[in-house]
């Protein structure tokens, strides 16, 4: 087949592609960080790099977050990095339950950062979610106010520096955790296919983000097993190039409104926005 | 500077001139309960994204180490395949350097006397010993393009799982030969300095998470002209591999000598001699 061929064959599938290409009005990324990564050199993408690729509104965590002790001055540079940002960057703040008065840290995310949303690194901080202070942790996030998104991975591990190796959370206490706490409004950033159909299955209650849903038609295969007003537009940005994510919105077969609930109504409500 | 201060805006549109052959597709982690159903649904999400040509190998079910009868088996499922689909596929031959006698006779039943123009060479034995280099003989002989899967996991290699270091080894043996890096040895920090004085070696960059900053490292040490767009489908997709190229901080034409120049270079000696037109 030749390249006139090719594209005159392809035209009539190439044209729906394009509905997740269109600038929108708004379109959420659950899954933005900001701040150096130990092990290599980032791009450094602000608010105007997200709003160059049609991404109107980031929910954005720390990298400094995942070794840092001082988790407190962590925060308050995310905080004021994201209030730079005219309203693009909304951070996530991080809480270490192993530090000594994490619930301090808490209250100055709410109350001196006017967060909505804690982000947590089980993994980089020792402990796991069957821990007794975890579920303290979620009580505690959750009358506060505030959401809670817990990253089930940074990176391959396969890949990972060897002095640094930090396993994959595992996800199957979540089941359990979420019935006992429903009030707690809780994502899974950075889950694999495999965790979605084993660890979290039948976690109705939980958000998942599409960043490391991985395989051909990903998202459209994702949905023929998750809910679909559970799962959210997340990059993993800067650490993965955000094309990837935005790419995936392309690839599967979605439709508008189906794109409208993945990039904005799924997102808002983990946000209590509705 | 920052990045945003760089970008046109909305870079990140699908330019629709580029031209993408993918370098790594199989038919694994794929719907459909036959070879060609599953060429066809790679086709469709290929489609979606602007990919032209897919380059296909491995069969339905994989084996670490096949035997004859396994990898004749997976060659004659990417061989139904291709045969839906001529003018948008190419099919590598499935190799096992174990079976050596084997491995030449399948080179001439799909290279030879068949319509495949590469190798495919995976986890069975490393390549750095000599038994490859007869496969490899007459791979170069009948203009095929050769393809080495390898990683640097740090999570430990699987016994037969080759290594960018174990393929330099080889290509010192070979130097004149172009050969590709499968996955640029996954940990591609270390697999681009490991291949990176090793001229005739080019860089696969399929089948690892899309960390920003694979591409223009691969660029910077090789050259563009080293480095090749795959994607490793069905097990990745299309979107996050494509991401690696679209997404990075190179020029309009670099991209398209890694979606499709670098490639297709490659490939022209054997696609010229059996009148392939692509």
């Amino acid at each position: 087949m030749n390249r006139r061929l090719f594209l005159q064959s392809t035209a009539a599938a190439a044209a729906t592609p394009l509905i997740a290409l269109e600038p929108a009005a708004e379109r959420l990324d659950v899954n933005f960080a900001t701040g150096p990564w130990p092990f290599r050199d980032l791009p450094q993408l602000d608010g105007d790099s997200l709003k160059q690729r049609g991404i109107t509104q980031a929910i954005t965590g720390s990298l400094e977050a995942l070794l840092t002790r001082d988790i407190a001055a962590v925060n308050a540079r995310l905080a004021a990095e994201c209030a730079k940002s005219g309203g693009v960057l909304l951070p996530a703040g991080t809480l270490h339950p192993l530090l000594p008065a994490w619930r301090e840290d808490l209250r100055r995310c709410r109350d001196e950062h006017a967060m909505k949303v804690i982000r947590l690194h089980p993994n980089y901080h020792g402990y796991t979610l069957a821990d007794p202070l975890f579920a303290d942790m979620l009580d505690a996030i959750t009358d506060a106010g505030l959401v809670v998104q817990i990253v089930a991975q940074m990176e391959d591990q396969r890949t990972q520096h060897p002095l640094v190796q930090a396993a994959p959370v595992d996800l199957k206490p979540l089941h359990d955790l979420l019935k006992a706490h429903p009030k707690a409004r809780v994502m899974v950033l950075n889950a694999n296919a495999a965790m979605i159909t084993t660890a979290l299955r039948g976690c109705a209650s939980l958000w998942l983000d599409c960043a490391m849903i991985e395989g051909v038609g990903g998202i459209e295969n994702t949905l023929k097993a998750w809910p679909a007003e559970k799962l959210c537009f997340g990059t993993h940005a800067p650490f993965f190039y955000p094309e990837s994510s935005l790419l995936k919105l392309v690839e599967s077969e979605l439709s508008r409104t189906l794109l409208t609930a993945l990039t904005v109504d799924n997102a808002r409500a983990f946000l209590g926005r509705v | 500077m920052r990045e945003s201060d760089l970008l046109p805006r909305m870079h990140w549109l699908m330019n629709p001139k580029f031209r993408i052959w993918d370098l790594h597709c199989h038919l694994s982690g794929v719907p459909g309960l036959t070879p060609e159903e599953r060429l066809g649904q790679l086709l469709r999400y290929a489609d979606r994204v602007g990919i032209e040509r897919l380059c296909v190998y491995m069969g339905m079910k994989w084996s670490q180490d096949p035997a004859p009868d396994d990898f004749r088996k997976q060659n004659d499922e990417v061989l139904r395949a291709i045969a839906k689909h001529p003018d948008r596929a190419f099919g590598f031959v499935t190799l096992n350097p174990k079976h050596v006698a084997e491995s030449l006779a399948e080179l001439e039943r799909c290279v030879a006397n068949g319509p495949m123009v590469g190798v495919k060479l995976w986890v069975a034995k490393r390549c750095d010993g000599p038994e490859i280099d007869p496969l490899i003989a007459r791979a170069v002989e009948l203009k095929a393009v050769i393809f080495q899967h390898t990683w640097f996991k740090t999570t430990a290699n699987y016994p037969g799982e080759s290594t960018p270091d174990d393929l330099v080894a080889l290509a010192k043996r070979f130097p004149n030969v172009p050969i590709i890096c499968g996955h640029t040895g996954g940990t591609w920090e270390l697999g681009i300095r490991a291949i990176r004085d090793q001229k005739n070696l080019f860089a696969d960059l399929a089948g690892s998470d899309p960390t920003a900053g694979i591409t223009e490292m691969a660029v910077r040490e090789l050259g563009t002209e080293r480095v090749i767009y795959g994607s490793d489908c069905g097990g990745r997709s299309f979107a996050s591999q494509l991401a690696k190229v679209h997404g990075a901080a190179i020029t309009e034409a670099q991209k398209q000598q890694i979606f499709q120049g670098t490639l297709r270079s490659l490939m022209n000696p054997i696609l010229k001699a059996k009148g392939i037109q692509a």
